[in-house]
């Protein structure tokens, strides 16, 4: 299985959450350690070695705030 | 390494105004990405009118032009006639293409023009506080509906895409969402097809897109899609309403 790297730009994630559903692998959380400029706890990846890089967070961020790389 | 996904070039370097988990901003990327496939975004003029898209201006990366409130049709009019060689198309909420604009959308499909007009239907006014739109569901409650909107009192809600499909000048009108990824890439896919027409001369296209207005739903921006799904693609069904075969 193709493996893939998610990029977040974290300063301009407002933490909406859509991205964490359409993860087929669930691994996008909120980062509760940080808060952004925004004033939100941005997204992010626990065990990136599970991404698939399959883009749907991406696509699905209203913001453009993910870079989906597969390798 | 491949890139799956970057953002856009189509789009500038502008932070969205849009609330979290709004999906103007999915469809901004849409649209940005066909212009940038179809090669076109240094000739295109895109026209929006007032409401939450009345900011677009700065986040697209080619020739924008304010228009008055509902009058987004009229001014691309204007501008795909006088330049032929411009790819024009418009940007408008429900609350303004369908309740002040409605006039100049049904008239710029009737007349054929050649321009391509993305319309986001989120049911209710966003910019303005959340007011009851033509496209608000029976039931649902707004600023002003408060106690949910009511056929004696507001009618039904507007199909505008059902509307529109029955002029002769439409091309093409088709429904779409945004609510999950695979209807994203549908939207996309209409999208595309509504610009290739005006490409190719054929004539107007509408897409109509389901989306979600999370802070004057009162709702998650989670909760909005699942709302969304629930409540407006019963009412809204999704699908090719008009395509040029069928318009000849």
């Amino acid at each position: 299985m193709a493996k893939g790297k998610v990029t977040f730009n974290t300063d301009i994630c407002k933490g909406c959450e859509l991205c964490i559903d359409v993860c087929p692998v669930n691994i996008i959380v909120m980062d509760e350690s940080m808060i952004n400029v925004k004033g939100f706890h941005p997204a992010t990846v626990i065990e990136m070695e599970k991404c698939i890089g399959c883009g749907n967070c991406a696509i699905t961020c209203p913001d453009s705030v993910i870079k989906v790389e597969r390798f | 390494m491949t890139i799956v996904y970057d953002k856009s070039k189509g789009l500038t370097d502008a932070e969205l105004h849009f609330c979290p988990g709004c999906t103007h901003g999915t469809v901004h990327k849409l649209v940005a990405e066909v212009l940038i496939e179809l090669d076109v975004l240094d000739r295109s003029v895109g026209v929006v009118p007032v409401g939450c898209s009345a900011l677009s201006y700065d986040y697209f990366n080619c020739d924008m032009q304010q228009a008055s409130h509902g009058r987004a049709p009229a001014v691309a009019t204007g501008i795909k006639r006088v330049n032929p060689e411009l790819v024009v198309w418009t940007y408008q909420g429900d609350g303004d293409l369908a309740s002040i604009g409605a006039a100049e959308i049904v008239h710029v499909a009737h007349r054929g023009e050649k321009i391509t007009t993305i319309f986001i239907n989120n049911a209710i006014y966003g910019m303005t506080g959340g007011q009851m739109a033509p496209t608000t569901l029976i039931g649902q409650k707004t600023t002003t509906s408060q106690d949910g909107r009511t056929v004696e009192h507001s009618g039904r809600p507007l199909k505008v895409a059902e509307m529109l499909a029955t002029i002769d000048g439409a091309k093409f009108v088709e429904r779409v969402s945004v609510d999950s990824p695979a209807n994203i890439r549908k939207t996309k896919k209409a999208i595309k097809k509504a610009f290739e027409l005006q490409l190719s001369g054929e004539g107007f296209g509408i897409v109509e897109i389901l989306s979600t207005c999370p802070t004057n739903w009162a709702l998650t921006p989670r909760d909005s899609i699942k709302w969304l799904r629930d409540n407006m693609m019963p009412y809204y069904p999704l699908g090719n309403l008009r395509s040029p075969e069928e318009a000849k």
